[in-house]
């Protein structure tokens, strides 16, 4: 055989031999999970696996409305202090053993006293658990919390196998035991995860794939190569420079959803010696910033029209969200008339930000529309665990960082705007913001808590101790053998009803 | 010899104590409390205070090195900050992936460049030489992360011949795992194929105008005699060391090509744990890569000793 038909006879094998089993779907990470323990995971991305992995009490539609998974029903007392749920009857394990109130017991208490748990602050308001009968649970609270349900909708609400977790101690991270529709089968770190169906699952007619195999991409370029070239089904967060592409491409689509989250500029306002900069103790230098940037222009700019513009800490898409104040147009001549009364000619400002193409693009232009107004930025890109030491020392006049978003609307505001906040690294601190933000805590109420976060919202678009910028979407793209997928605004892949041609 | 090469893995002691030492240092140096990355997002109070206190972050650094150093002389490297996987086992199973991409990408870089090397020697100024040259100085130009993604694009993505990333071990698919590898082991390969080729290139010229090479060609032997077994074997010399010494850059390579192909070896584990500040893993590799450093040197000179008989007398 010449070389020529050698290496023809090779390649066409390799073709051939490429394509996985349609049972499998290969889903594309752009990071690796860090632990697979619900209790001591900490990443976005980890989130994205334990959603197929493990099952969690309550679950949200996409218009973030609570909804049942393994709790059928749930109340309140009247004093707002004891959650009562009621649970799913038909639950095993993946080790065989079964679901009941005693398990959730179980869970909670291992969230709240594992040394290594990171669901602490999640839980705080839980003072004990019981179980009032063999399928319902009591939660007691110290003081109202609404935001507990929104908590047990995530990992603090997920339930591993006690049996397990008490077998395994800290090991469960290798070999995590849960009720999900998928099981774990193995993982090879920065490599992939396999997963695969649980046939014991309550619900396990609605899920179609026999195996799920994660693997962690973190190159975006690549990572789409790899879905164009068959190796896999679909990816998460597509870059918004590939839209096009993958909209070009016959057999690929695409679906998005606008995410809970921000990202914006943190200001140090109170946070040691460098806060004493105009920027960080004169709110008007700050709203002189915040009017000279053209929010549109930056989203067609750096993320290609398909994020949303920001100015609050929730997203448009949120029922959060304060529509009577929508983001404001660029007013130059409005943002030099600030600093003038500000007694100011003009200003330099040092801005960290992660020390990433497309952020830096961000500050870049942001740079440039300030610069209009007088406002020099000098843009320090900063590694990202650096940035975060400096951030909580108060070595930074601003800092471009963001938040991932939670379901309930306190998640995205109070460790950042109360006192003793623990994310508050611009140590910003307001009697009233705070009691508005502790308020909205304590009531079950949709409307009032919304009224208190519209007043907080008002006293910080004026003080401005984070200037919020905008709201990443979450862009998935996928051959389009893939069907039925839905986007929901937390970021996760949640498989019920999908399926492959 | 044995006395030869009982002495130098002496040496390495001492040599494996200092580096250890300059890496702990060095890391405590860099920026970013690794705490904070472990506590995640939301940065409880009570977790950090726990973790610092699980990771002896709160005593002074020269104690930390010693419970280090103590937990690895009893062989125990410590478990990732990140994963709670034990480093060791973490190490033992990515360094296969790196070696097998390191070997195939010297397979790749002996079979280009050394050939290539000899070939431009014997006929120097000619259009072979010209070409050889211009290859060697593309493939040193050529940066790895854009060959990577530009044979991606064309080899994957347009052509669907090979899988665009990932890897399989050889025991489990030996040919998937070949299909993975050919790739990042080509892209890893091409800069040390110019590297060898230039040096095989001036040692071959060196040795080509000699008199002993002269003297062969007057006895009347065959061109391919002279070349391959008079001139080559002395040539090979300096080339030999050059190339166990370039496994170490493969290493480096390594690193890069593995993120762009997404190998789960041993240049993406210290990568991932640079960023993440899981300093017992970036220790641990540390160590490991410096005592394959000093094995590289040793058989290095070992295999100087076989080649050269002068040498051989000289013991």
């Amino acid at each position: 055989m010449t070389l020529r038909k050698l290496t023809t006879a090779l390649l066409a094998s390799v073709a051939m031999t490429s394509g996985a089993f349609a049972a499998d779907l290969r889903i594309g990470l752009q990071e690796d999970p860090d632990a697979l323990d619900t209790d001591q995971a900490r990443t976005f991305v980890g989130r994205i696996v334990f959603e197929s992995l493990c099952d969690k009490l309550v679950n949200i539609t996409p218009e973030l409305d609570f909804v049942p998974e393994l709790a059928t029903s749930w109340g309140w007392s009247d004093d707002g202090l004891t959650l009562t749920m009621q649970l799913r009857e038909d639950v095993v394990f993946h080790d065989g053993t079964a679901f009941d109130a005693a398990a959730v017991v179980a869970n909670i208490e291992r969230s709240k006293t594992l040394d290594e748990s990171r669901r602490k602050s999640e839980l705080a308001s839980v003072e004990s658990v019981e179980a009032t009968g063999t399928y319902e649970v009591a939660f007691k609270l110290a003081s109202p919390d609404a935001t507990l349900i929104a908590q047990l909708s995530d990992r603090a609400g997920m339930m591993l196998s006690p049996t397990a977790a008490a077998e395994k101690g800290l090991e469960l991270s290798n070999d995590p035991v849960c009720s999900g529709p998928y099981k774990f089968v193995e993982r090879i770190q920065q490599d992939r995860i396999v997963l695969e169906k649980f046939a014991d699952h309550y619900d396990a007619d609605s899920y179609s794939f026999e195996r799920l195999i994660f693997l962690p991409i973190p190159d975006t370029t690549v990572r789409l190569a790899n879905l164009r070239s068959g190796d896999l089904d679909m990816l998460e967060r597509l870059a918004p420079s590939d839209v096009a592409a993958v909209e070009a491409d016959d057999s690929l689509s695409f679906t998005s959803a606008t995410s809970l989250g921000y990202q914006g500029i943190t200001v140090n306002v109170n946070n040691g010696a460098r806060s004493e900069t105009p920027f960080g103790q004169d709110a008007r230098v700050r709203r002189a910033l915040s009017l000279a940037i053209d929010r549109e222009v930056i989203n067609q700019v750096v993320f290609e029209g398909v994020y949303a513009a920001g100015n609050q800490p929730f997203p448009p898409t949120s029922p959060w969200y304060d529509a009577t104040n929508p983001v404001e147009a660029r007013d130059v001549d409005a943002a030099r008339a600030l600093l003038e009364e500000a007694g100011l000619d003009g200003i330099s400002i040092e801005i960290q930000a992660p020390n990433n193409p497309v952020q830096l693009q961000l500050m870049q232009v942001i740079q440039a529309m300030t610069a209009e107004a007088g406002i020099e930025i000098s843009i320090k890109a900063t590694e990202f665990a650096t940035m975060l030491s400096e951030q909580t020392a108060g070595n930074y006049e601003g800092s471009q960082v963001g938040w991932s978003g939670r379901t309930d609307p306190d998640g995205n505001i109070h460790s950042f705007m109360t006192c003793e906040g623990g994310l508050n690294d611009s140590k910003y601190c307001s009697e009233e913001v705070e009691n508005l933000l502790n308020e909205a805590r304590l009531s079950t109420d949709a409307a009032e808590r919304k009224a208190s976060y519209d007043a907080a919202n008002a006293i910080l678009r004026e003080e401005l101790p984070i200037i919020y910028l905008y709201h990443q979407t979450w862009l998935w793209a996928m051959t389009d053998r893939v069907q039925g997928f839905t986007a929901y605004p937390d970021g996760m892949i949640r498989l019920s009803g999908v399926t492959m041609e | 010899m044995l006395l030869f090469i009982l002495r130098r893995i002496l040496i390495a002691i001492p040599t494996l104590i200092l580096v250890s030492m300059f890496v702990f240092t060095l890391q405590k140096l860099l920026p970013g409390d690794p705490i904070l990355v472990m506590a995640g997002e939301d940065r409880d109070p009570e977790v950090i205070a726990l973790l610092r206190e699980r990771y002896r972050m709160n005593e002074p650094i020269v104690m930390q090195y010693f419970y280090w150093a103590a937990d690895v002389l009893r062989g125990d490297l410590g478990v990732s900050l990140r994963t709670n996987e034990p480093v060791l086992s973490l190490i033992a199973s990515k360094l296969p992936v790196t070696i097998q991409l390191a070997l195939m990408s010297m397979l790749f870089a002996i079979l280009i460049g050394i050939p290539a090397g000899i070939l431009s020697a014997v006929r120097k100024g000619t259009w072979v030489d010209w070409l050889a040259n211009l290859i060697a100085l593309s493939g040193l130009s050529v940066p790895n992360f854009w060959l990577g993604i530009m044979l991606i694009l064309l080899v994957s993505v347009n052509l669907g011949w090979l899988p665009a990333s990932g890897y399989e071990s050889p025991f489990v698919d030996p040919w998937k795992s070949l299909t993975t590898m050919i790739m990042p082991a080509f892209v890893l390969g091409t800069a040390l194929a110019a590297t060898l080729m230039r040096h095989t290139r001036s040692a071959m010229l060196g040795v080509l105008q000699a008199d002993y090479v002269r003297t062969a060609r007057a006895k009347g032997l065959r061109g391919r005699v002279v070349i391959l077994k008079h001139a080559f074997r002395n040539a090979v010399l300096p080339v030999v060391t050059l190339t166990a010494l370039l496994f170490g850059e493969l290493l480096a390579g390594a690193v890069l090509t593995e993120q762009i192909f997404t190998i789960p070896g041993f240049g993406k584990l210290i990568v991932d744990a640079v960023f993440n500040r899981d300093y017992a893993v970036v220790q641990g590799v540390v160590l490991c890569t410096a005592v394959g450093f000093i094995l590289m040197n040793l058989i290095a000179d070992v295999l100087y000793v076989i080649l050269n008989p002068r040498l051989r007398t000289a013991q």
